[in-house]
């Protein structure tokens, strides 16, 4: 089950047009995921999935950086997905007992379209993008992910939000039966996260459906999670099945369960630190030394004017 | 059981060899390279891990050994007692060396941290009990050495509360510790009242009894 994500070796760059190249890429990229779509189950498994291919030699899209990539072995296998276990090991061990397909999303709330899409429904209107994120937990360490994706904020406008749409509320699948975390109580299930609207509008924030080329691996959220590389991991939740538009913040899984150290935004800080250990530094997974965590991890100069004004301290 | 040198040989060797398991699966595992994305964080668990299960295991051998009067167990607790120690000596090596680097800005700025401050404070009470840990020690310090080795409860406590403060999310693993501990410890509390209760009659009975069944005065509790 290898996808050739490559150019075709017949056609060179010179010998066409940018832009003919640029949509023959997306329309190519596009059209290997969609068609993989139907194998997750398959492709989730890491062994198989090493037999597919890498895009790397793609220009990486908008807010992409350049700093070395964590290797797809440990983005694989170094996971948070309580949904299948609270060691890091748990979610490559079950998670391939999940099956994505078929996969079904609804659009609900405060909006003129509301429906509920097949998951190839979902993102074929829209060109999937490269985004290589530096992605930072919560528990002080980090990785640097290539995601490939579509902006939130495309499809949420597909479905016209109101006025009332403040905030976007997403949901997490409930299936204890291929979700063994989930007959344990640690957290409320089902997961639930949100966004205040401009941060999901804002084109940093990304629903992505696969990462290095490949379809999401299941315990890296398959088959569509998002991705939001200026907050703590959690908020980047992961197999959603429920996108709703509400006028009220919600209360996500994190809140409910430890308030006085998850707060609704969950900004990557080091100046704020509500849980045991510090966030002042964190170690890149690879490296040795740690290093100094950034503000809003690095993406200070897209994201900082969203919280002018507001106690980060306060509305941590 | 008829010859006490080597049943005492025999436990003593095998609970070395058996503290000496984990030790040789981390270094296998680093060795290998197979620790995971984040070996530095896997030592630290698993060192950490360890030697709190040692001291657990350390502070279960006298009530095992009252409840079933099984006397060979004795020579296990010091053992125990001292890789509880050795894995507590890893655990802060590799927390300072490999976590931090020995960088003074990160380890000093670690100081105020509660779950942080709970494992110096757990590991520095061990010092003086591994330290005391030979015969010498204990027939210099006569009726001391059992006052003194009561810091393991201290220690047991602190080691419980250094995992409680630190966890994200899932209690479980630290509340069953706990739960062990509070076991262990409310044997002993029930054990120290049935002596005061009984009064002097009956305690110099039990002294008998634990003579008779080799076990010198000293060494129990």
């Amino acid at each position: 089950m290898a996808i050739l994500i490559k150019r075709p070796a017949a056609i060179k760059p010179s010998e066409i047009t940018d832009r003919a190249l640029y949509f023959d890429r997306r329309r190519f990229l596009r059209a290997s995921l969609l068609s993989t779509v139907g194998l997750p189950a398959l492709l989730a498994r890491p062994r198989i999935a090493s037999a597919a291919l890498t895009v790397h030699e793609l220009p990486p899209g908008p807010f992409s950086t350049h700093e070395t990539m964590t290797p797809y072995q440990d983005t694989t296998t170094y996971n948070n997905f309580y949904e299948f276990g609270t060691s890091k090991g748990d979610p490559s061990r079950y998670a391939g007992a999940m099956s994505t397909n078929p996969w079904t999303v609804a659009v609900t709330g405060a909006c003129r379209h509301p429906a509920i899409y097949h998951l190839e429904d979902f993102i074929r209107p829209y060109a999937l993008q490269e985004r290589i994120y530096r992605h930072r937990c919560v528990e002080a360490w980090s990785m640097v992910i290539p995601w490939i994706g579509v902006p939130l904020r495309d499809i949420l406008r597909r479905c016209v939000p109101s006025g009332d749409a403040r905030y976007v509320e997403f949901t997490t699948l409930y299936d204890p039966r291929e979700m063994p975390g989930q007959r344990s109580d640690i957290l409320q299930w089902p997961y639930l996260e949100g966004l205040r609207m401009d941060e999901a509008m804002h084109p940093l924030t990304l629903l992505a459906v696969g990462m290095y080329g490949r379809v999401l691996p299941n315990q890296n959220g398959a088959p569509l999670r998002l991705v939001v590389p200026w907050k703590y991991g959690f908020k980047s939740i992961k197999s959603i099945v429920k996108i709703r538009l509400v006028k009220n913040q919600p209360v996500t899984t994190w809140m409910r369960a430890v308030p006085q150290r998850y707060g609704f935004y969950s900004n990557v800080n080091p100046a704020v630190d509500r849980v045991p250990w510090s966030q002042r530094y964190e170690r890149r997974i690879g490296d040795f030394f740690k290093r100094k965590t950034l503000m809003f991890n690095g993406y200070g100069p897209e994201v900082a004017h969203l919280y002018a004004g507001m106690n980060l301290a306060k509305y941590y | 059981m008829r010859n006490p040198a080597f049943t005492r040989r025999m436990v003593t060797s095998l609970t070395v060899a058996g503290c000496l398991i984990p030790l040789a699966f981390v270094a296998y595992r680093t060795l290998t390279g197979t620790l995971g994305a984040n070996p530095i964080s896997n030592l630290t668990n698993r060192t950490g891990l360890w030697s709190l299960r040692l001291l657990l295991a350390t502070l279960a051998v006298t009530p095992l050994r009252r409840l079933s009067g099984w006397t060979w167990l004795m020579p296990a607790r010091r053992i125990l007692g001292l890789f509880a120690f050795f894995y507590g000596l890893l655990h802060l090596v590799v927390y300072l060396a490999l976590n931090q680097a020995f960088s003074a800005t990160l380890i000093l700025g670690d100081l105020s941290r509660p779950f942080i401050i709970a494992g110096y404070l757990s590991f520095t009470l061990m010092v003086p009990l591994a330290a005391t840990s030979t015969m010498g020690a204990m027939r210099a310090l006569g009726p001391r050495w059992q006052l003194l080795h009561r810091l393991i409860y201290a220690v047991a406590i602190l080691a419980v509360l250094h995992y409680l403060l630190l966890v994200k999310i899932d209690f479980q693993p630290p509340e069953a510790y706990g739960a062990l501990l509070v076991l262990l410890l409310s044997y002993r509390i029930g054990a120290s009242l049935r002596r005061r209760i009984a009064g002097p009659v009956s305690r110099h009975a039990q002294t008998r009894t634990t003579q008779t069944s080799g076990q010198s005065p000293q060494r129990s509790d």
